[in-house]
């Protein structure tokens, strides 16, 4: 952490404060070129079913293990799964991300996850952050270490981004990374001084001994610049997207808005909560249906509003692990193991579901109850920094790991 | 003769390591910094005149300062003295009945919105009144409580055992759970904080334990019936108990195991992650702790022990057995081992010391401080007087080193300024704004207590925009006397004004860039912004 953010070392903010032609002018134009990749990580806090996702209606043990709450197969109903591949189904909440599925853009890793066995949500998280299961002193985050071996001479202070309050582990680190909730609230606001007291706070920070602070603030002011020009206030969705009110709907919308800013935006980052369904989970209604419904319909008016943007774009969803094979005993599930992971994008290898199947029945399960893990996170991880953003080797991303095309899935092949 | 000799001993050992304490102000500041939630004008020079050792021993000792002021300005909020029972008669009830009512007259229009999202009612309104005073309250009480410490580590131990209100009805136990659960306990014995939190109706219901039952027994909960899914007041579909008492269901009736309290019992409130526990070890943790649950839930009962939903069995984890029968003593004796458990010790002092001292506990403190939890059997007043004692404490190094969060530059932004708070509801407001929604932390975990998680750009923006409405007079309900007048302040007036303000503010230190910024500023009112937005006040 103290040694973070070296990137207002190339100058760009020296010329910006001293009043010269903005640097970051001629950036933008670059990064509308249309060269850029991007992806959108997006997190499901809480571990969510992935068995009740991305439904293995082809498994009778899948039925057997959960009397009350598994997702009927399908049957045409709306109630019912949303067949994908004669085993495997959506479900039926994920109805908007169907047409993806059926454009081949929609691509499912399951029985993926850790091998790292806990079942606590704090350290699964933090594990699927940094990257580095079972190692808890690793301090940066995975995608952060994927911004400092990309190295970017011209990266902008949106290179970066998190739409949460708090930088995300996945984000922390060495490479400059920004958090904002609120696009549109970001900047002083000091009445008719603003331009004033922004300046004297800017000295302040630029003056600070204190390593982390100094640069921290350096970021802040560099991106209420950049802001400024781009102007996101004046946003409109574009091809009907129709993003849910939701915070998670308004986290993608945002995300959506600074991509077509060009402001230089490579990694966004957006979270959402509410899977840890202990308790009445339901199935094709209730608890765990109506959060799916925010879910796909938010990723969905993301899609449909990148537009032809998407070719360039990786939208990737995950969770710390998946929830127990059985339903406990108040209709919920306890938490589990192998997860499921969506990939979204025009590059994608989509409409298939990778990953070995280990199958539900006792003895295929790990630690006879949950779903086991066939397919190490990291590989998703590794094939998606080097096959879609391009960088040449993963290895120096997954310290301890032997990352390896080799074990990749196939998701861009 | 022999203990009294071990006893000697032992207070040599510890008087060894026991600094001298410093006169200069700036280590009476940093004292201040840590101790209390930053200096009001005054303090430093208060606490000259007695010294800081007896400043430490009376702060250790709130049951012995007066604290009059403080609850003259807690009167106006009616909820924060009530029970958990009166609350659910007085505010849950009347709520769930508004909405029983509503659904009745609109049946044909109760599909909810598809975002989850419905327009609060009056009794909705109410009803998160009592989540807004609480945390009123808890603004009130670090801005102007006397018994500092006290508060300070009430907010520890809060987050250490923390439960989010947005789960269920936990909205209506907080109130209780802080003020007769944590706060009475924060320097008493851990096992005693420990035992009342496991035995909350707020911890029950966060972690799950209530409704945990034997999965092979054939005990029917007798008060269970089935939980249900209700709109919560953030737009989300939460779990409720279940409406009243109902009749045994025989095979039908819910039961089964669930781990989530046995898990984080040991992971987050006593062993930590790395203390040696297995998935056996949590499981029957979790046995012993069945019908540990909460006495008629919907009216804001209590705990009890309820026999029928209790695993009979005999368990064997963390090297001990608990022999078959023992009842509600399983648990206990649960509780026992994890707090006389060496690994709680060792994960209590490095929080503690964290939160004191340095982002990077130091390990010889870590250690002094985790045998005096075990010498003591956790008593946690002498585990602080350990760390406070400390030359580690009141080291060059633990200067400034930590970063303020959200909650902590706030309240130490109205007590710098000696800020008037009339009504403290948009400052609820501001710390969901600035990251920190009092008392909605989501994960059991509570706030990080690294700088790393709350220094980032958004947050730093975010910070100094308040110092400039704070300062301006624009927060509602909350005046600032500098921002006015300087010479409201004590300050000279006239060109020594951003000294003086940097004296009182800044312990009197701070970059030539911070100091020639300040002294630029054209007005009172953008100098104490500048002052209070300065990367120097965001440390203690």
């Amino acid at each position: 952490m103290l040694s973070r953010r070296v990137f207002l070392k190339n100058g760009a903010f020296a010329f910006v404060s001293l009043g010269f032609a903005p640097s970051f002018m001629a950036r933008t134009a670059v990064a509308a070129s249309g060269r850029s990749k991007q992806l959108i990580a997006i997190f499901q806090r809480g571990a969510v079913d992935g068995l009740s996702v991305i439904v293995p209606h082809g498994e009778s043990d899948y039925y057997r293990a959960r009397p009350s709450i598994a997702i009927p197969r399908p049957n045409g109903g709306d109630a019912a799964a949303i067949d994908l591949d004669g085993f495997f189904g959506f479900n039926p909440k994920l109805q908007p991300l169907k047409p993806l599925w059926d454009r081949h853009e929609l691509a499912i890793v399951h029985a993926c996850g850790s091998p790292d066995s806990t079942r606590s949500h704090f350290d699964a998280q933090d594990y699927m952050e940094s990257a580095t299961p079972g190692v808890k002193s690793t301090s940066d985050g995975w995608l952060n270490r994927y911004l400092q071996a990309q190295h970017e001479d011209h990266a902008t202070p949106f290179r970066a981004v998190a739409l949460t309050s708090q930088l995300p582990r996945m984000l922390q680190g060495n490479a400059p990374a920004l958090a904002v909730s609120q696009l549109a609230q970001f900047g002083i606001r000091a009445g008719q001084s603003s331009e004033a007291v922004g300046a004297s706070f800017e000295a302040e920070y630029a003056a600070a001994a204190d390593s982390v602070l100094n640069g921290t603030g350096r970021e802040a002011f560099n991106a209420i610049k950049m802001l400024k020009t781009a102007d996101p206030s004046k946003y409109e969705p574009a091809n009907g997207a129709d993003y849910p009110r939701s915070p998670f709907g308004q986290s993608l919308k945002q995300i959506a808005q600074l991509t077509k800013s060009n402001v230089g935006l490579e990694v966004a980052f957006a979270d959402v909560g509410g899977w840890d369904t202990h308790v009445n989970q339901g199935n094709s209604q209730g608890q765990l249906a109506n959060r799916l419904d925010d879910f796909s319909r938010s990723i969905a008016a993301l899609v449909a509003d990148l537009g032809d943007r998407m070719a360039d774009t990786v939208v990737l969803t995950m969770s710390e692990f998946g929830r127990a094979v059985n339903e406990n005993g108040n209709r919920g599930t306890d938490h589990g193991h192998g997860n499921a992971m969506m990939v979204i994008g025009g590059g994608v290898h989509g409409g298939r579901v990778f990953g070995r199947w280990p199958g539900l029945s006792v003895d295929k399960r790990y630690d006879g109850r949950d779903l086991a893990v066939t397919t190490d996170f990291r590989d998703v991880f590794g094939e998606i920094v080097t096959r879609h953003l391009g960088l040449g080797d993963a290895r120096a991303i997954f310290p301890g790991y032997a990352a390896s095309p080799s074990k990749y899935p196939g998701l861009f092949a | 003769m022999k203990h009294a000799l071990v006893s000697i001993v032992a207070v040599l050992a510890i008087s060894t390591s026991t600094a001298t304490f410093p006169k200069d102000d700036r280590a009476i500041a940093h004292v201040l910094s840590r101790t209390s939630f930053g200096p009001r004008p005054g303090d430093v020079e208060k606490v000259r005149s007695i010294g800081l050792q007896r400043y430490i021993d009376e702060q250790l000792h709130p049951e012995r300062i007066a604290d009059t002021a403080l609850t003259a300005r807690l009167a106006g909020l009616t909820t924060i003295g009530l029970s958990s029972r009166q609350i659910a008669e007085q505010y849950e009830q009347p709520q769930l009945e508004a909405r029983r009512l509503k659904k009745e007259n609109a049946k044909d229009n109760d599909t909810p919105a598809a975002d989850g999202k419905q327009p609060p009612d009056a009794m909705q309104q109410r009803a998160n009144g009592v989540m807004v005073e609480l945390s009123a309250q808890k603004i009130l009480r670090a801005t102007y409580s006397e018994r500092q410490l006290q508060e300070v580590l009430t907010d520890f131990w809060f987050n250490h055992f923390n439960v989010d209100a947005r789960k269920g009805r936990d909205r209506f136990l907080l109130t209780e759970y802080e003020r007769e659960t944590i706060r009475p306990r924060v320097l008493g014995r851990f096992r005693d904080l420990l035992g009342a939190t496991a035995k909350s109706p707020a911890m029950l219901f966060y972690l799950d334990n209530w409704m945990s039952a034997d999965p092979n027994g054939p005990h029917v909960p007798d008060n269970a019936g089935r939980p249900r899914m209700v709109r919560g007041p953030f737009g989300g579909r939460v779990m409720m108990p279940p409406l009243a008492r109902v009749q045994a269901q025989g095979a039908k009736a819910p039961k089964g195991l669930n781990e989530n309290y046995g898990r984080e019992l040991m992971e987050l409130h006593t062993l930590g992650v790395d203390g040696g526990y297995t998935q056996k070890d949590v499981t029957e943790v979790a046995r012993a702790l069945t019908g540990w649950t909460i006495e008629s839930p919907r009216q804001g009962g209590g705990f009890t022990f309820n026999a029928r939903l209790h695993d009979t069995g005999q368990k064997i984890g963390l090297g001990h057995v608990i022999k078959a029968g023992g009842g509600e003593s399983d648990g206990e004796q649960v509780l026992d081992i994890l707090a006389a458990h060496p690994a709680t010790a060792t994960f209590i002092a490095t929080k503690l010391v964290r939160r004191f001292v340095g982002d990077t506990p130091p390990p010889a403190l870590v250690e002094r401080t985790a045998a005096r939890f075990r010498d003591t059997n956790g008593d946690l007043r002498e585990v602080m007087r350990t760390i406070l004692t400390s030359p580690e404490f009141l080291s060059p190094d633990a200067y400034r080193a930590k970063v303020k969060t959200p909650f902590e530059f706030v309240v130490s932004a109205l007590r710098a300024t000696g800020a008037e708070v009339q009504d403290a509801r948009p400052l609820v407001r501001e710390l969901q704004q600035l990251g920190m929604p009092l008392y909605m932390c989501q994960p059991p975990t509570g706030y990080k207590d690294t700088g790393d998680a709350w220094v980032n750009t958004g947050a730093l923006v975010g910070r100094m925009n308040l110092a400039v409405r704070l300062a301006a007079g624009q927060l509602r309900g909350t005046s600032v006397n500098c921002g006015s007048r300087i010479a409201d302040c004590g300050l000279n007036g006239g060109s020594n004004d951003s000294d003086a303000m940097i004296a009182r503010f800044l312990n009197g230190d701070a970059s030539e860039t911070t100091r020639s910024t300040i002294a630029k500023a054209t007005d009172a009112p953008k100098m104490v912004a500048l002052t209070l937005g300065a990367p120097e006040f965001q440390r203690r």
